[in-house]
């Protein structure tokens, strides 16, 4: 029956009997067309408003203006997608463009030799590398070579907050981690959670721990983590800091039923806008999100943002921040050659052209384009973009999303750990010492 | 049935080609059991991230698996599930079972009422029960009833009674049809003596009904009990295995051990270490039956 025992096949194995409900759960009916049909060139990417329509307009677009190179777009939920492009990847089914967040799944990609080495390319198409913000190659490249061409919108992570139940509750917005857990009591004493979070997704808990260790001990803290070097998660920094996030878990700093709540269903954000939390811990794009579904809450000035405020006596840099210099795309090495230039056409004149970077900033994000400034000024968003662009732009550090950064094995020990944290079933030395274990896996 | 086999002439032709119906079923079942099953088998002794190449490292992932805290706790949450839901299912479906294989209109109608959770699909029961238990905007919070408003999936012991629940609510109607089937074929004169004795309802029912179930029993507890060990879409969409590890059962274990954190060498070892588990219980409810499983259950009839 097989020819040979290729990796397809072990994985069909392995799928086989039990696993097989598990990719059934993440939507195993993938696109029939896998990189190495000929043809024309797919790309996969993230579903959800309004992000979705902005990515479907840019394709659309390309395949309007190149007939003879079109590109097959198929959309997938955004934690579903994590696994599928995996799976997809290492049973050689990749689409030819691969969406992803850089970092350390860009890195397992590249061992595996299983993405387009396109430093080459870029050294020849100059003009498309200064078009974009130099920090967004940061984690594109892999060992000094890129695999990815940067794209979409820069997404540092936002304090955002209700004004309208700060002004009801009589405070103002927090300037120091003191004023946070002051403010926690006033809110509670009115019936509003202090700080909505959808601890179910992780991530959205593991963006608290960013911050923290930053303006706590600065970015050496994760950079030492990041390295590899060993017992990093113990540094006296992270443990004040992992310490400090279960202080705000017992004082009831978080809405109630944060463990079961998910950030993909934006449940998290609807809190925020429905007034029945204050504040909220989330990246850029939720403002867009915020802005479609929340009806007029954005649209009558009552979304507040800030940076994460210092911590007393930190070491790290106010104006630091973290989240997402960039979404990337990189080029499957199994494409065919005709699909390999189709999808570099792509990056020449389908990513962030004009039509895309306006239907960016109208629903307030800030591509990563250069010279955007007047756009972004004449926009609605005016005020939240230019916070943006700051932000993005002026940040001393712009620290990449842990769970993205690190390696896919580290990351889910990690988020696994997280949650226990916020659960208050693990002290911080007993998260510390789960790291440890694996630090540069 | 059996009647119709007895008349069949038995000519050597026939006795030639009846294997060969058995051919599909075979081809399937090789095909997509036993071949998996090697597989699975042989890569719980490699090292492979799902993305790059796979190589053989003998017993790693096995000592890994077996030295690895989660291994205990993802098994006794996998038995606490099987346990509870099986305590929870099985009176519910005899009772129910044997109320619908009354002839009355009315328990038809029900009947098909009670069906129809078993036409959904567990992700969609998941979806619609992870909106109605959210504290803020769920069933509680809508309706201003403040004991339902509880952070229903938030806390570990209340989400293993929501999963238990759940898993109930899904398949009580599954197993309430086996059961019924198995009511309807209790003789009614063994019903009509003890009537003639003096037998009451609940007399009746403890002394003919539940006897006479025993195979059925058997049936629908191997179901329940090996089906057990698979839950995955229902929890994973539901809970995800949280809050924290509250709710992770062994597959979902070995999912997120493979398809999460790229380890598909542990994550085959858990797969090995399941289907070990699912054929001793099953092996283990065929012994309970009795050594004359294959005696007559209308004895006396």
């Amino acid at each position: 029956m097989e020819k040979s025992l290729s990796r397809r096949t072990l994985l069909g194995m392995a799928a086989g009997v039990p696993l097989s409900a598990a990719l059934a759960a993440c939507g195993s009916s993938g696109p029939t067309k896998g990189g190495g049909a000929g043809g024309k060139a797919s790309y996969w990417y993230l579903s959800g408003q309004p992000q979705e329509g902005v990515r479907t307009g840019a394709l659309e677009a390309f395949n309007k203006a190149n007939p003879k190179s079109k590109i097959n777009g198929t959309t997938f939920q955004n934690d579903a997608y994590k696994t599928k492009i995996k799976t997809a990847i290492g049973a050689g089914q990749a689409p030819t463009l691969i969406w992803g967040w850089g970092g350390g799944t860009l890195r397992s990609y590249v061992k595996a030799g299983q993405v387009e080495d396109l430093s080459s390319w870029f050294d020849e198409h100059q003009e498309v590398r200064k078009r974009l913000f130099p920090s967004s190659f940061g984690p594109a490249t892999i060992d000094g070579k890129v695999y990815a061409m940067p794209c979409e919108t820069v997404q540092p992570i936002v304090l955002y907050y209700n004004k309208k139940v700060f002004d009801d509750v009589g405070v103002k917005p927090p300037q120091s981690w003191g004023d946070i857990m002051d403010l926690v009591p006033k809110f509670k004493a009115k019936d509003v959670a202090p700080f909505a979070l959808g601890g179910q997704s992780r991530w959205t808990n593991m963006m608290w721990l960013e911050f923290l260790f930053d303006r706590i001990g600065g970015p050496e803290v994760f950079a030492a983590i990041f390295d590899g070097h060993k017992n990093a998660w113990s540094d006296p920094a992270a443990i004040d800091a992992l310490t400090k996030v279960q202080e705000l878990v017992k004082a009831g700093g978080f809405i109630k039923g944060f463990s079961s709540i998910t950030a993909d269903s934006n449940a998290d954000q609807a809190l925020l806008y429905t007034g029945k939390a204050a504040m909220m811990l989330h990246g850029s794009w939720s403002y867009g999100i915020q802005k479609h579904d929340g009806g007029d809450f954005v649209q009558d000035g009552n979304l507040g943002f800030m940076n994460f405020p210092p911590v007393d006596g930190g070491k790290g840099d106010p104006g630091n921040t973290v989240g997402n210099p960039g979404q990337y795309l990189s080029i499957s090495s199994k494409a065919s050659a005709e699909e390999k230039k189709i999808a570099k056409e792509y990056f020449i004149k389908g990513v962030l052209q004009e039509a895309e970077v306006k239907a960016w900033i109208k629903n307030g994000s800030v591509p990563l384009l250069l010279g955007t400034e007047k756009q972004l000024a004449a926009s609605d968003d005016a005020e939240f973009l230019k916070f943006t662009y700051d932000i993005a732009s002026k940040a001393k550090t712009f620290g990449q999303s842990w769970d993205q950064a690190l390696s896919p094995t580290a990351a889910e020990t990690l988020l696994d750990n997280i949650v226990k944290l916020f659960q208050l079933s693990i002290s911080p030395k007993k998260f510390a010492s789960n790291l440890n274990a694996v630090i540069g896996k | 049935m059996s009647s119709l086999t007895h008349h069949a002439p038995r000519s050597g032709r026939r006795g030639s080609l009846l294997p060969w119906l058995a051919a599909p079923a075979l081809v399937f079942f090789i095909g997509f059991a036993v071949i998996p099953l090697v597989g699975v088998f042989a890569l719980g002794f490699t090292t492979w991230d799902g993305i790059g190449a796979i190589h053989p490292s003998g017993f790693d992932s096995w000592r890994a698996v077996l030295t690895d805290p989660g291994l205990p706790h993802a098994l006794l949450v996998t038995f606490g599930v099987m346990v509870a839901s099986w305590a929870f299912q099985t009176p519910m479906s005899i009772l129910l079972g044997t109320f619908m294989a009354g002839r009355q209109r009315y328990r038809a109608v029900l009947g098909v009422i009670y069906f129809i959770p078993l036409l959904l699909s567990s992700a969609a029961i998941a979806v619609a029960y992870k909106a109605l238990l959210n504290p803020t905007f769920g069933l509680g919070a809508g309706l201003g009833v403040d004991w339902l408003s509880k952070d229903w999936l938030g806390q570990p012991g209340l989400a293993f009674g929501v999963v238990i629940f759940i898993v109930s609510w899904q398949f009580i109607p599954f197993h309430s049809l086996i059961y019924q089937g198995g009511v309807q074929q209790i003789p009614a004169s063994l019903y009509e003596a003890a009537q003639l004795d003096g037998a009451g309802r609940v007399r009746q029912f403890f002394s003919i009904t539940l006897p006479a179930l025993k195979y059925t029993i058997i049936t629908s507890s191997t179901l329940m009990v090996v089906g057990s060990l698979t839950f995955f879409d229902l929890i994973y969409v539901l809970t995800e295995g949280g809050p924290g590890d509250a709710t992770r059962v062994l597959a979902l274990d070995m999912y997120k051990r493979g398809f999460q954190a790229n380890l598909m060498g542990p994550a085959s070892v858990i797969a090995t270490i399941l289907v070990l588990v699912g054929l001793g219980l099953a092996l283990l409810l065929r012994r309970l039956g009795g050594k004359d499983a294959a005696a007559s259950q209308l004895e006396g009839a």
